[in-house]
């Protein structure tokens, strides 16, 4: 205890006090920031539940609930439901980054963050980044699952890479959703209820489980509008035949609307507030 | 311009949250080097007003400055130059000790190696070197408080705001607390701290200011309001309840103070400067014909000082919490 040299202060007079933050600053501390967002995943493994058992219980129901009333067997029904399910766990996920940003503003932690010399946007673009990695795992294992089931995708390894990639991005632009949902909210379990208001209308009116001849004529339309079904449509057609079609370009582009109108918003409300 | 050794300076602060003017007006001044005591109840405004200053919170009206930069306009600048150990740790709670303070130094700036190196350093000297892997969700709370004050002094901070530092610790606990904030006055800290206990800031602070409803009702060193409040403060149950109206006026009388009528308890609080006129109290008493069941001479209470210094007990009813610790001269 008789050390004093760690607690001897350093006088503002022999410091470089500068008063803005640089761009190297910002992407540093936010990398900082999703590495911290990694270690509390290692510390609390029950937060990724939601990315591991989801795709490997979804997989199995739904393959074999419908895989037969649908495609008239489990193996044709497989390049159906394995995107399906791929994006309604992907997306699903997503939504968790809404309750943990919510969660963690609350807590006294968040205290120490607005009292460092960081940026100011670090805590949130980190929370984004470390995000990705609940993504990667829940895209690894939706495939892993089909595989194991007998899917073979005829896109090979490079489809399927690519068809994850998109999925990736994609769940990332929406949740820029959920983050904004997380910033306004005043409590964690408001902004699990929102998400999912916003979740099951998304992945169900979609392609995701059955085709959408199948449905009367209104419901095909609104299904034929929703984003989602086109991210879909792409990541079959990159998955089984190594195709860029128009959806992939319909996809990106509802993403890049997402991430248009919901990052500006949601960073100036979270800059307000932090 | 400042002049350079005011380590905090404040001009009129004011934060209001809806109707309440939590902080109405505070002006404070600390010198470079010294300790400084914010000493109130709960709800007198003094997180309020320490959080302003540390940049967690935008002034309503008013300014700060702190070593001679802007808390709003250069805040980036000033959380350069402070720690921050806040009421209730300000760590995290899903991470181990040494994950909190490698986390915290790099994002100070440091790099890995440094990071690791000043993680164990300061795990050392708190003396959490055991539990450095543990999460802390099985630390106690004198731990916490330890980790945190820990974390704030990583930048090795010329200025640190300690909010509460020993609330809700234990006696023993509670004066390691006060040998560590000792030695980091001795390293050359300026420190502001804010407290519920006199004795707690009469031992630490070379100033106090004592706030109530958001304002500054006493500024000074610690003998200066002691002499203004009393070095001690008198207790007086007497036996028959009929007798309190004549009994507060003999108190009145001969201390030439205001003493608090608690009648369910048939008790008399004052204070008092010296013990000694306790004899004068009790041979008037005697003469009287009142009688006297229980008599004590203890230090004074945050309770006193303010009946002391506003007129009225510190009551609770603006208060957060319902119940207030009041053990002030009890270590």
């Amino acid at each position: 205890m008789s050390q004093v040299s760690q607690i001897a202060i350093i006088p503002g007079a022999e410091r470089k006090l500068r008063n803005r933050v640089s761009i190297g600053q910002a992407i540093r501390d936010s990398f900082i920031m999703g590495y911290r967002g990694l270690l509390k995943i290692r510390r609390t493994p029950e937060q990724l539940f939601d990315v591991t058992l989801q795709p490997i219980i979804f997989t199995l129901l739904f393959t074999y609930i419908f895989g037969g009333a649908i495609s008239g067997d489990v193996q044709s029904y497989l390049p159906i439901i394995i995107p399906g399910i791929l994006a309604q766990t992907v997306l699903a996920s997503s939504s968790a980054t809404g309750t943990q940003l919510r969660e963690d503003m609350d807590k006294g932690v968040f205290d120490r963050f607005k009292s460092l010399p960081i940026a100011r946007i670090a805590p949130l673009a980190g929370a984004l980044l470390a995000d990705t990695v609940r993504y990667f795992i829940a895209t690894t294992l939706t495939f892993a699952m089909g595989f194991l089931l007998g899917y073979r995708p005829g896109g090979g390894v490079a489809g399927v890479l690519a068809a994850g990639a998109l999925m990736i991005v994609c769940a990332w632009a929406l949740s820029w959703i959920f983050a904004f949902l997380g910033v306004i909210s005043r409590t964690a379990s408001s902004v699990q209820g929102l998400s999912l208001l916003i979740l099951l209308p998304l992945t169900f009116l979609s392609n995701a489980f059955v085709p959408v001849k199948t449905m009367p004529d209104w419901l095909q339309w609104l299904v034929n509008v929703n984003p989602v079904t086109h991210l879909i449509t792409a990541v079959r057609d990159l998955a089984d035949k190594n195709v860029v079609g128009t959806d992939l370009g319909l996809a990106l582009l509802g993403a890049a609307i997402l991430v248009a109108v919901f990052a500006p918003l949601t960073v100036r409300l979270y800059m307000r507030k932090a | 311009m400042s002049t350079p050794d005011w380590a905090v300076e404040a001009h009129g602060l004011v934060k209001v949250f809806g109707d309440n003017r939590a902080v109405d007006g505070i002006d404070l001044f600390v010198r470079t080097g010294s300790v400084y005591g914010l000493l109130g109840p709960n709800g007198a405004g003094k997180t309020t007003a320490i959080r302003m200053l540390a940049t967690l919170l935008r002034p309503d009206g008013g300014s700060g400055r702190i070593f001679g930069h802007d808390v709003v306009r250069e805040a980036h600048i000033v959380r350069q130059l402070i720690g921050v150990t806040g009421q209730y740790a300000s760590v995290d709670e899903t991470l181990s000790a040494r994950e909190n303070l490698y986390l915290f130094s790099r994002l100070n700036g440091l790099s890995r190696t440094e990071s690791r190196a000043r993680s164990v350093a300061l795990l050392e000297e708190f003396g959490l070197t055991d539990a450095a892997k543990r999460p802390l969700k099985n630390f106690s709370g004198g731990m916490r408080r330890r980790l945190d004050l820990a974390a704030s002094l990583i930048s090795q901070p010329p200025l640190i705001f300690l909010d509460e530092p020993t609330t809700g610790l234990d006696p023993r606990t509670r004066a390691q607390m006060w040998a560590t904030i000792r030695r980091l006055v001795a390293s050359g800290s300026t420190i502001l701290l804010t407290t519920q206990y006199l004795d707690e800031a009469d031992q630490l602070a070379d100033r106090i200011a004592v706030i109530d409803r958001g304002v500054v009702v006493a500024e000074g060193t610690a003998d200066e309001l002691k002499a203004t409040i009393g070095n001690s403060s008198l207790q007086l149950v007497l036996a028959d309840p009929a007798h309190l109206a004549q009994a507060q006026a003999v108190v009145e009388q001969i201390l030439h103070v205001n003493a608090a009528v608690s009648p369910e308890a048939r008790r008399i609080n004052a204070p008092m400067t010296s013990p000694d006129t306790v004899t004068d109290l009790l041979i008037r008493l005697r003469g009287e014909g009142i009688a006297v069941t229980e008599l004590s001479v203890q230090k004074p209470t945050l309770d006193e000082v303010f009946l002391t210094l506003t007129g009225r007990p510190a009551t609770a009813e603006d208060a957060e919490t319902p119940q207030r610790e009041l053990e002030g001269s009890f270590t």
